[in-house]
């Protein structure tokens, strides 16, 4: 596999990558480092890559674990993520949308649901994947993958609801 | 699509049982705008997910970099073989040479014992030479 064909595979999906690792990582330098180091990753193990059915899925799994075990580090380091800490470049997000505070509201009311569940959201309800690619992607049983989704979206609406009843916080 | 259905709808994606063209369904609605006012908590959720997905990865990945500094290490370590291996001979080389030069001086040293002794000797023979002249001188004088 040289490396036109490794990007052939690799491209379509680094969007995906990158966007489940600012899920979970939180900063945007941060989120472009994980995905450069697992596209990296990806490439010295290129032999290997031939052999799986499914690379993507493979990638989104790698990606989870990776940023976990970033976590766990930061964690213990006693440096913690908290999202007011960084500087969002992104201003097209904002931008685009007039509901621009109830959509802030959503992107914060995902950052405080657990880590699993913010895993199966990001790939659910953004990347469209169908159960079965998310339930290899997470190593998790179909029927745990639904309750976990179920509870993240239950959660995000009750919140908003909440905000929706007494007003903007 | 009627509202009963959608709201149908948002039951099951709530229970997480909606498949993905349920979904986009769903999505198509509540990002239209013109959504039910007791629904409105969707259009945000949905409008987020689908800005969600538009952001990008915008920097270029590098793959060759670190890969060249793999290799670099691979000649590093054949440099340093050879380095290892000319000090080797070279060291030889010169080992060889100083013992050369201290098999010689030894021999020199005998040798010059050597010659010293024969010279001592020589140094012998030459004054007894001497004195017998003196003897001739003397005996010549008595015959004449």
């Amino acid at each position: 596999m040289n490396q036109s064909d490794f990007l052939k595979v690799v491209l379509p999906f680094k969007d995906k990558v990158f966007r489940l690792a600012k899920r979970l990582l939180v900063s945007t330098e941060e989120a472009e480092d994980a995905t450069q180091e697992l596209i990296f990753k990806l490439w010295r193990s290129k032999e290997k890559i031939a052999d799986y059915k499914n690379v993507e899925a493979f990638a989104m799994t790698m990606t989870k674990n990776y940023c976990y075990d970033r976590l766990k580090s930061k964690q213990a380091s006693n440096l913690t993520l908290i999202h007011s800490n960084y500087q969002e470049k992104e201003t097209s997000l904002d931008k685009k949308l007039e509901y621009r505070d109830s959509v802030n509201q959503v992107h914060q009311l995902i950052e405080k649901l657990p880590e699993q569940q913010k895993v199966i959201i990001q790939l659910r309800d953004i990347e469209q994947y169908d159960f079965e690619e998310i339930c290899k992607m997470v190593e998790m049983k179909p029927t745990a993958v639904r309750v976990a989704l179920s509870r993240a979206r239950k959660t995000i609406r009750e919140e908003l609801t909440k905000k929706h009843n007494y007003g903007v916080s | 699509m009627e509202l009963a259905n959608i709201e149908k709808l948002v039951e099951k994606y709530l229970n997480a049982e909606t498949s993905l063209q349920e979904e986009t369904t769903l999505k198509n609605y509540f990002t239209a705008g013109n959504v039910a006012p007791h629904l409105q908590e969707y259009e945000s959720m949905f409008n987020y997910f689908a800005i969600a997905k538009d952001e990008t990865f915008t920097k270029t990945l590098k793959l060759e970099t670190k890969n060249s500094k793999k290799s670099n290490f691979k000649w590093l370590s054949v440099a340093a073989s050879v380095v290892l291996l000319l000090g080797v001979f070279v060291g030889k080389q010169q080992y060889d040479k100083n013992q050369q030069r201290k098999e010689a001086q030894i021999i020199y040293a005998q040798v010059s014992k050597g010659l010293e002794l024969l010279s001592k000797n020589l140094k012998k023979g030459e004054q007894a030479v001497a004195t017998l002249y003196t003897y001739e001188n003397t005996v010549n004088k008595i015959l004449k």
